[in-house]
């Protein structure tokens, strides 16, 4: 019962945080949030069990992924003037 | 007009298609055949504890290697198409060092992160983790230290060299199971060893060290293409 209850929560941070990802106007915060949707999710596939893929999703989805996606944004946006 | 009632029609089509999926969907109460193969025999025919390991290593190792082969292109399309503008970057001012602090912590954490890296993919046959895992470690650590010292450079041929030589690797050792033991990624040409030691399982733990590493470099250098 705490089981469920505890990855409905999580899930609904997943959704939530993809959600805003998608919603919110700043580049830089939705790629921030998208990875924070992957975070839940790593710690979804922990309570569930997955701790091989929960590690990649970390390491991946909400590490490395979200750096190239600043990094992206970087290269793509006109820099500040000084 | 158009455009946007087909893409709500087909949004609609998909939340449908995933909503049946959910609604229909009741736990597995048993295993299927494949799995409790996997399950009853994997610890004893390979020696590998995990049992995760054992089947992306060798039961299906043939994927895990075109999964590593996918990543490879991934990373040579990326050194590809960012592969321009090198010799305008000379005229440029430096980019601001960082400061006293950041660079100290990156002088105590990178070796930690470099540790964690190895342990996860040397140890992947026994504990959670793997070649995968302990890759994006060693290049989450490369990412600490691009993003804290904003002038450094990889050793090209260094990265170069590591990641070329573990592919290579990776292949050798599928041969070698084709040539001594049951077929392409067999880990049995090895002493299987006592089960749950470092050094055992056969060749699953040599075949990790060489996708860790070929991961780790790649993503490394994804990153470090991306950031200049």
């Amino acid at each position: 019962m705490i089981l469920l209850l505890i990855s409905s929560v999580l899930c609904a941070g997943i959704i939530v945080s993809a959600l805003l990802a998608v919603f919110l106007g700043n580049t830089v915060s939705a790629a921030i949030s998208a990875g924070m949707a992957s975070l839940f999710a790593a710690i979804t596939y922990v309570v569930l069990a997955a701790p091989d893929v929960a590690m990649t999703e970390a390491a991946i989805g909400s590490g490395l992924t979200t750096v190239i996606f600043l990094y992206a944004i970087r290269r793509t946006t006109e820099p500040p003037e000084e | 007009m158009i455009k946007r009632a087909t893409i709500l029609l087909t949004l609609l089509l998909l939340g449908f298609i995933f909503l049946r999926a959910v609604v229909e969907y009741t736990p597995p109460a048993d295993l299927n055949a494949l799995s409790r193969h996997y399950v009853a025999f994997g610890p004893h025919e390979l020696g590998a504890a995990n049992i995760v390991t054992a089947v992306l290593v060798t039961y299906r190792g043939l994927d895990t290697l075109g999964e590593v082969a996918v990543l490879f292109i991934s990373a040579a399309g990326v050194g590809l198409l960012l592969r321009r503008k090198v010799a305008k970057r000379e005229e440029k001012i430096p980019p601001r060092a960082s400061s006293e602090l950041v660079g100290t912590a990156i002088q105590f954490l990178l070796p930690l992160i470099f540790v964690l890296g190895v342990y996860i993919f040397a140890n992947g046959h026994l504990t959670p983790g793997g070649g995968f895992q302990g890759g994006a470690v060693l290049a989450s650590g490369i990412m600490l230290l691009l993003l804290a010292d904003p002038g450094a450079r990889l050793n090209h041929t260094i990265v170069h060299w590591l990641e070329s030589s573990s592919g290579f690797g990776y292949v050798v050792v599928g041969v070698l199971g084709l040539a001594f033991a049951g077929g392409f990624l067999d880990n049995r040409f090895l002493d299987l060893g006592t089960f749950g030691e470092l050094f055992s399982a056969g060749a699953m733990p040599i075949i990790y060290v060489f996708i860790g590493l070929k991961v780790g470099t790649e993503l490394s250098a994804v990153l470090e293409r991306m950031k200049d």
